[in-house]
């Protein structure tokens, strides 16, 4: 064999690895995705989703409270941060120079590298300690620590892809800035504003560290702002690690919920941007 | 304007939602008795449907901590608060027992059937990592006639603050002198061999799943889930695999109940006796508010009727004289 | 800032309020987490990272076994998880028709999105009981020699956690080497394969070793989210406050402990440890984050 075919053979070798390792890579998600519907697909009823648990050890019940309760931190925490978000990433768009924008870029930097259980203590601290007692309030300004971040770097990175143009057309038709800034610039980006958002959200749906010991846990259905709430990633937490096999069951079907909802908003952000895109081709 | 029509929608609709509630009493504490305690508040809410109990496994430890904290109404834990803790609450606590349970020694082990032999030292010597084989000859010479594999001993331990930890190492430092010097007794210790679950649940699954394990649970874990438990020495010199009736007669022996309720049972004397044996208690705040009174109307009941449930449980019912006793206070 | 319009400076005020409240929340958030730890800095000083003896019974606390737990999976994540990010990257980029390009990056992209919980359900009742029964056996046989395959195997410990968090971080690392792969320009590419490469060669020397410092920034991106993953490795790691060299036996990280004992922690004193932890934790994962983010932006402005 000459040179030249020991090269071309390492070089069909070598590309022959790199398929294997993106089937080595995707096997997992596959397994995974495999195994939920497999075990939690199967376990799903409507039980599942209109009764409260039974007591330990007794067959049936289902997870309303906690599919419940995660609906409502999680749209307790958007409320607070979305908005809170979307106002500092056009603030860090449009007056994103001098100390002040760069001071909240660092925060909004640093916030997102602090780990999730990290971001729990905070919201303890913050708001466990002094109401005295595991709330949903506190599971929701945790759930707001995550999504905020993100909302605030998508929103910058949106509205500075922005044509400068655009804003002085704006300014040069004699409106004012503020004017030009909600009316012109995000009004004309919501979708892409809101793709940041569904992400953040879909992200914050599925924590479980932070909820630990901020919203704690209930047995029961709860609306209450001050006490202990179930959420659905805590629920399944819980299941997990219990030896009965009814209770495994049902934390399959929790998973096999939440990945619908976590997957599921994040196709949809994907659409978004991609009809987006085609638009703009055609 | 539009958007704030919306806003003004969502508030009106929200509101009726954060103002609503009915009595939601809130509770954490042991897990031991976890399965009992579920029971009752369901069959409660059925005689009394307006109030509602959360309780939350968490371990003793947590149960005592959250209590003095004041994050829940009341506490539950298997090990008796100690003097430095009950300092530390702003009240009184009253320790209120309201069942007897067995830690169950419990193994998974390909080839060994069930109520393997084991006495408190060779047991002690497992969980000291003395012991690392199934077939190592200390439990051969206790069980001649079972065919041990030679599978390696997996230690499952608590990895939270628990009640059922304080009664096992009770038990252990009650019967090795090398276990009291070394590791002591505690509601969490410094394991010198072995893996952590949560909770009685978690340690439960984790000796289920795994072959060679051994672990301490309540009773009622070990039955409901059809794991192996060890028949035990007792003081009598006989094995005694955990049973209601072994937990019953050694809450019998009991001569003292002390002022409070704060009584170890471990390796009691007498024929029959399961050594593992403990009350297990709910933590009472002594202040006057309306959630505790309703606290303590759900004791009475959970003394007189609840008692029914025990058994089918796997708890045993408090002995007579203490449940007139503990009626009495409240 | 000069004003001509007075609703333009209102709306500015409010938004640099809202900003300076949102630096001043963070603020106030390590403050607090600083003051919580103050009691068991004062009661252990420096032998808080110098021991592994944690008992918060006796209030002895000593976090050096979850330092080393931490470290140890976070690293071995990214030996596992480095190779097959890296090929995958390169596979993307460089192998695959731009059609089939979205789908497959798209599914890589999913991993990421999959909640840590859902992949410790799927680590506790899939691949623990993998890891004991099938790897383990064949690991002992054949590395069985080194110290680090020896001793008994729960199926759950320090390798099960590193096996889920190189999955978990894969999609980062992917992710990051697939932005480093596109600046590359397509005239250096074109020029190897005009010299006579062959496609291999062409990646090796157009395209990974121009790269090299991204794809170390990339790699210290995905341990930084390795040391701070909390439940899959909570749920698959066995808890046990202990230094082991076998990769087999049981560890604790400094997440999985905080995330154990914080709702049920027995005092104020092991809060404040625990708080601790929390602290060390965010102060690792802000350096390794911030010296990602260092190299990766050098590496972008050399290229400019």
């Amino acid at each position: 064999m000459n040179y030249y075919k020991v090269q071309k053979l390492k070089s069909h070798l070598f590309i022959a690895c790199l398929y294997c390792s993106a089937a080595f890579v995707l096997a997992p998600l596959i397994m995974v995705i495999v195994f939920l519907f497999y075990k939690g697909a199967s376990s799903l009823n409507l039980d599942f989703f209109m009764n409260l648990p039974k007591p330990v050890g007794e067959t049936g019940g289902g997870m309303k409270h906690a599919i419940i309760g995660t609906f409502y931190m999680v749209g307790l925490g958007s409320l607070i941060a979305v908005p809170l978000g979307i106002v500092c990433g056009i603030f860090l768009a449009e007056y994103g120079k001098g100390k002040i924008p760069n001071c909240l870029r660092m925060a909004s930097d640093l916030l997102t590298g602090v780990p999730s259980i990290v971001i729990g203590i905070f919201a303890y601290t913050l708001i466990v300690v002094p109401l005295k007692g595991f709330s949903a309030l506190a599971g929701g300004v945790a759930l707001s620590l995550i999504i905020l971040p993100i909302v605030i770097r998508s929103t910058e990175e949106i509205l500075k892809l922005i044509p400068g143009h655009i804003r002085e057309a704006g300014l040069a038709l004699g409106l004012p800035r503020w004017k030009v800034i909600y009316f012109i610039i995000v009004k004309g980006n919501l979708p892409n504003i809101f793709t940041g958002v569904i992400l953040a959200i879909s992200r914050a749906a599925g924590e479980t560290a932070p909820l630990l010991f901020t919203a704690f846990g209930n047995m029961y259905l709860s609306y209450s702002l001050t006490g202990p709430m179930a959420s659905l990633p805590v629920q399944i937490y819980n299941y997990a690690i219990s030896p009965f096999e009814d209770w495994q069951r049902q934390a399959w079907a929790g998973a096999f919920v939440l990945i619908i909802l976590v997957l599921g908003l994040n196709i949809v952000s994907r659409l978004i941007v991609n009809r987006k895109q085609l638009f703009n081709k055609k | 304007m539009k958007n704030l029509k919306v806003l003004v929608l969502t508030i009106a609709f929200l509101t009726p939602i954060f103002s609503f509630a009915s009595v939601q009493i809130n509770g954490a504490g042991a897990s031991f008795p976890y399965p009992i305690y579920s029971k009752w508040f369901a069959e409660y809410n059925k005689v009394n449907p307006k109030i509602k109990f959360n309780y939350q496994a968490i371990g003793s430890g947590g149960g005592i901590r959250q209590l003095i904290k004041q994050t829940v109404d009341f506490g539950a834990s298997d090990a008796p608060m100690k003097e430095r803790d009950m300092k530390k609450a702003a009240w009184p606590v009253m320790h209120v027992p309201t069942v007897l349970g067995a830690v169950a020694v419990t193994y998974n082990v390909k080839g060994i059937p069930n109520n393997l032999k084991l006495d408190g030292e060779v047991l002690a010597e497992m969980f000291m990592g003395k012991v690392t084989k199934w077939n190592d000859a200390k439990i051969k010479a206790l069980n001649p006639n079972t065919n041990l594999p030679d599978a390696d001993v997996l230690v499952v331990r608590r990895a939270d603050g628990s009640g059922t930890t304080a009664i096992f190492t009770d038990y252990l430092s009650n019967v090795s002198s090398t276990w009291k010097s070394k590791y002591g007794m505690g509601k969490s210790l410094r394991w010198p061999t072995g893996i952590g679950a949560k909770g009685n649940d978690g340690v439960t699954n984790m000796v289920k799943q795994t072959n060679g394990a051994i672990g301490y649970v309540e009773l009622a874990y070990a039955v409901k889930n059809n794991l192996s438990v060890v028949a035990l020495k007792n003081k009598a010199g006989s094995f005694q695999a955990p049973t209601v009736e072994g937990v019953s007669k050694a809450a019998a022996g009991m001569k003292n109940l002390g002022t409070d309720f704060r009584v170890s049972i471990v390796n009691a004397e007498g024929k029959g006796v399961y050594p593992i044996s403990a009350f297990t208690y709910i933590l009472l705040p002594q202040v006057e508010n309306p959630k505790l009174s309703e606290v303590k109307t759900f004791l009475k009941w959970a003394l007189s009727e609840g008692q029914n449930y025990a058994a089918k449980l796997h708890y045993a019912p408090l002995p007579k004289k203490v449940t007139d006793t503990v009626l009495k206070k409240l | 800032m000069k004003f001509i319009n007075k609703q333009d400076q209102i709306n500015f005020r409010l938004m640099q309020g809202l900003a300076i409240g949102v630096v001043v929340m963070m603020i106030i958030m390590i403050l607090l987490l600083v003051k919580q730890s103050l009691p068991v800095i004062e009661l252990s000083g420096l032998s808080f990272l110098t021991t592994d003896w944690w008992n918060p019974i006796e209030e002895e606390f000593g976090a050096l076994s979850f330092v080393y737990g931490t470290l140890v999976t976070s690293f071995l994540a990214l030996l596992l998880a480095s190779p097959f990010s890296i090929a995958v990257a390169v596979f993307i980029t460089e192998i695959l028709p731009d059609k089939v390009k979205p789908i497959i990056s798209m599914l890589v992209e999913m991993i990421a999105a999959v909640p840590s919980i859902v992949f410790g359900l799927w680590g506790l009742f899939f691949l623990a009981p993998f890891v004991q029964t099938t790897l383990t056996p064949f690991l002992k046989s054949t590395l069985g020699f080194l110290p680090i395959f020896q001793g008994p195997s729960f199926g759950i410990g320090i390798l099960t956690a590193s096996m889920i968090l190189a999955i978990m971080i894969i999609p980062t690392i992917t992710s990051i080497c697939r932005e480093v792969f596109k600046t590359v320009p397509n005239l250096q590419k074109e020029a190897a394969l005009g010299l006579g490469a062959t496609r291999f060669e062409m990646i090796k020397l157009a395209i990974l070793k121009p790269s090299f410092s991204g794809i170390m920034g990339a790699m210290v991106l995905g341990l930084g989210r390795a040391l701070g993953e909390t439940m899959a490795v909570a749920m698959v790691i066995g808890n046990q406050p202990s230094i082991n060299f076998s990769l087999f036996a049981p560890g604790s990280t400094m997440a999985s402990v905080i995330a154990n004992e914080y709702a049920e922690a027995d005092n104020d004193i092991h809060l404040s440890a625990l708080c601790l932890v929390g602290l060390l934790l965010f102060v690792v994962t802000l350096i390794v984050n911030v010296s990602a983010r260092t190299i990766v932006w050098r590496f972008g402005s050399n290229e400019r």
